[in-house]
């Protein structure tokens, strides 16, 4: 999965679609994952940068990974090719 | 040291939303009730937990009378028992001066059980068997008739009894401009039916009119209503003196006095709109002192408070279950505290807080109890902190109705404690067990066994 490339992300976690005018804001988990997106990293390695970054088990960082990538695909900021 | 972790979020912000946050109401953390952590009640006492403060009930009571008082001169407050029935509660009520206001022979039982002199019950509505009368006549009770039917039940008990006087009242409904019109109970004012019930009652020997009784509605808006009703009430006191001479002792104006809940479908927050005691109080008063009764003649003014006087006392404790994503996209957080014991949450948004610190990023989400019952939905949109498994909220201004209307539905009920006002901690009702309720059930001898 990967982020449109028209989509903006600011540093302090704010995000603007203009496709559809919308605008979000994440947290900091939120936009440490938006950032390797946007580095192209494979869902595999964010699962691992998530890992090493927070004291965190493999349970809760996948579940919150696909938790947090289902979202991003509801609001129409990914693209899958 | 790694940084703390918080579950992703990505929140959609709205072009309409001033507050990206929402309600900051339900965003800060609630940590204590009167100085007792929320932390160490839930580790000793479970979850759910119901807390009631002694404090604030005793606070709550004092404002609501003074607010009468300073303006009438005779007032007396009736704790409705049926809004919170345990004994404790009722014995703060108590202490304060409230007499009882009950609706059925158990709470009545209850009452004299926690030593309410007979002569000092109030006992309202529509279902009183014979025996709950004749109790009622032998200890001097205030007997509120709802219905001719029980009109006539008691001029027939009263036949039996000998060299005794009932003490009764009538209950009055009638049109104060608030609808619906609560005209089920008691009889209707402005068709006259009132008036033919107490012709009926002078014509009976044995009965003696006391007062007259009123409740209009509960949760209501406009303090006006009540001075429709007393001015009502007072008309009536007028035509009865009129006719007999002899004067009603008291106007029972009943309960109906709004809590700071928000009610379900209001977008504005209860506390900004209800009407305050003194509203409440200044309808009422004005209304009576202005009808031209003569000072020393001045009825006794009852009041039968409920939901005002003990809503924001209430506390439910609960914790997080799990967190789950709805079909569409929305956070759904599943809680301990579901409708069961919570059957307030059919009428309010209630307020919940968390009870723990969290970071600035909040989501809206659904919240859910844990019954398996599509019904158990608490709040269907509330902006709060990223909750996780495990932590802990706390519900606001559930002291009236959760602790008498609460189902014992799927989960047991679970343990209430009072923090007194010195901060100490008593357990006030035990959570149930599994005996709580097999206790009451019998199973037939052919289905004792099976062969499973
Ligand atoms: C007769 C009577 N009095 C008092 C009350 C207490 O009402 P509230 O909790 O609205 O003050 C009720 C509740 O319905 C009632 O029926």
């Amino acid at each position: 999965m990967k982020i449109r490339k028209n989509i903006a992300i600011s540093e302090n976690g704010f995000i603007f679609n203009p496709m559809t005018g919308d605008s979000f804001s994440v947290n900091e988990t939120g936009a440490f994952i938006l950032q390797k997106l946007k580095d192209d990293e494979s869902e595999e390695t964010i699962l691992q940068n998530l890992m090493d970054e927070y004291d965190l088990d493999t349970y809760t960082a996948e579940r919150d990974l696909n938790d947090f990538l289902s979202m991003l695909k509801g609001h129409q900021l990914t693209t899958n090719e | 040291m790694k940084p703390t972790y918080e579950s992703p979020i990505i929140t959609k912000l709205n072009a309409g939303m001033m507050n990206k946050f929402g309600s900051r109401t339900e965003y800060t953390p609630v940590k204590s009730i009167d100085n007792v952590a929320v932390a160490d009640l839930m580790d000793e006492y479970g979850s759910p937990l119901f807390v009631i403060s002694e404090k604030t009930i005793r606070q709550t009571y004092q404002k609501a009378l003074k607010a009468f008082k300073m303006r009438y001169p005779k007032v007396q407050f009736a704790w409705s028992y049926k809004t919170n029935y345990l004994d404790a509660v009722c014995q703060v009520f108590h202490q304060e001066g409230s007499w009882a206001e009950v609706v059925s022979g158990f709470e009545y039982q209850k009452a004299l059980r926690n030593g309410v002199p007979g002569n000092l019950i109030i006992f309202n509505g529509p279902d009183k068997s014979a025996e709950d009368l004749k109790m009622a006549v032998e200890n001097r009770s205030l007997i509120h008739i709802d219905h001719f039917d029980e009109l006539y039940m008691l001029i027939e008990i009263m036949e039996e009894m000998e060299n005794t006087k009932a003490r009764v009242a009538i209950r009055v409904n009638m049109d104060t401009g608030v609808y619906p019109q609560w005209d089920r109970f008691g009889f209707n004012y402005d068709n006259g039916q009132a008036w033919n019930a107490i012709v009926k009652i002078i014509a009976q020997e044995k009965l003696q009119l006391e007062g007259l009784h009123c409740h209009i509605g509960t949760y209501m808006l406009t303090a006006n209503a009540y001075a429709v009703a007393a001015r009502k009430m007072c008309e009536l006191a007028l035509s009865y003196a009129n006719t007999t001479g002899e004067r009603v002792k008291y106007l029972d104006m009943g309960g109906g006095f709004c809590s700071s809940n928000t009610l379900k479908g209001s977008y504005l927050q209860g506390a900004d709109i209800i009407p305050t005691f003194d509203d409440y109080a200044k309808a009422i008063t004005s209304t009576i002192l202005q009808f031209g009764f003569r000072p020393d003649e001045l009825p006794l003014l009852i009041l039968e408070t409920g939901r005002a006087l003990i809503d924001e006392a209430g506390y439910l404790l609960g914790t997080v279950l799990a967190t789950k994503r709805l079909a569409d996209g929305r956070r759904a957080t599943v809680l301990d505290t579901g409708v069961n014991i919570m059957f307030t949450s059919f009428w309010y948004n209630h307020r919940i807080s968390p009870a723990q610190d969290f970071s600035q990023h909040a989501e809206e989400t659904a919240l859910f109890g844990p019954l398996c019952m599509n019904i158990d939905s608490l709040r269907e949109s509330v902006i709060l902190p990223i909750m996780k498994k495990g932590d802990r909220i706390v519900v606001h201004e559930v002291g009236a109705y959760n602790m008498t209307q609460w189902m014992q539905f799927i989960t047991l009920r679970p343990n209430i404690v009072m923090i007194d006002t010195k901060g100490d901690v008593h357990l006030i009702r035990k959570q149930e067990t599994v005996n709580t309720i097999v206790d009451c059930e019998v199973v037939p001898e052919h289905l004792a066994k099976h062969n499973l």
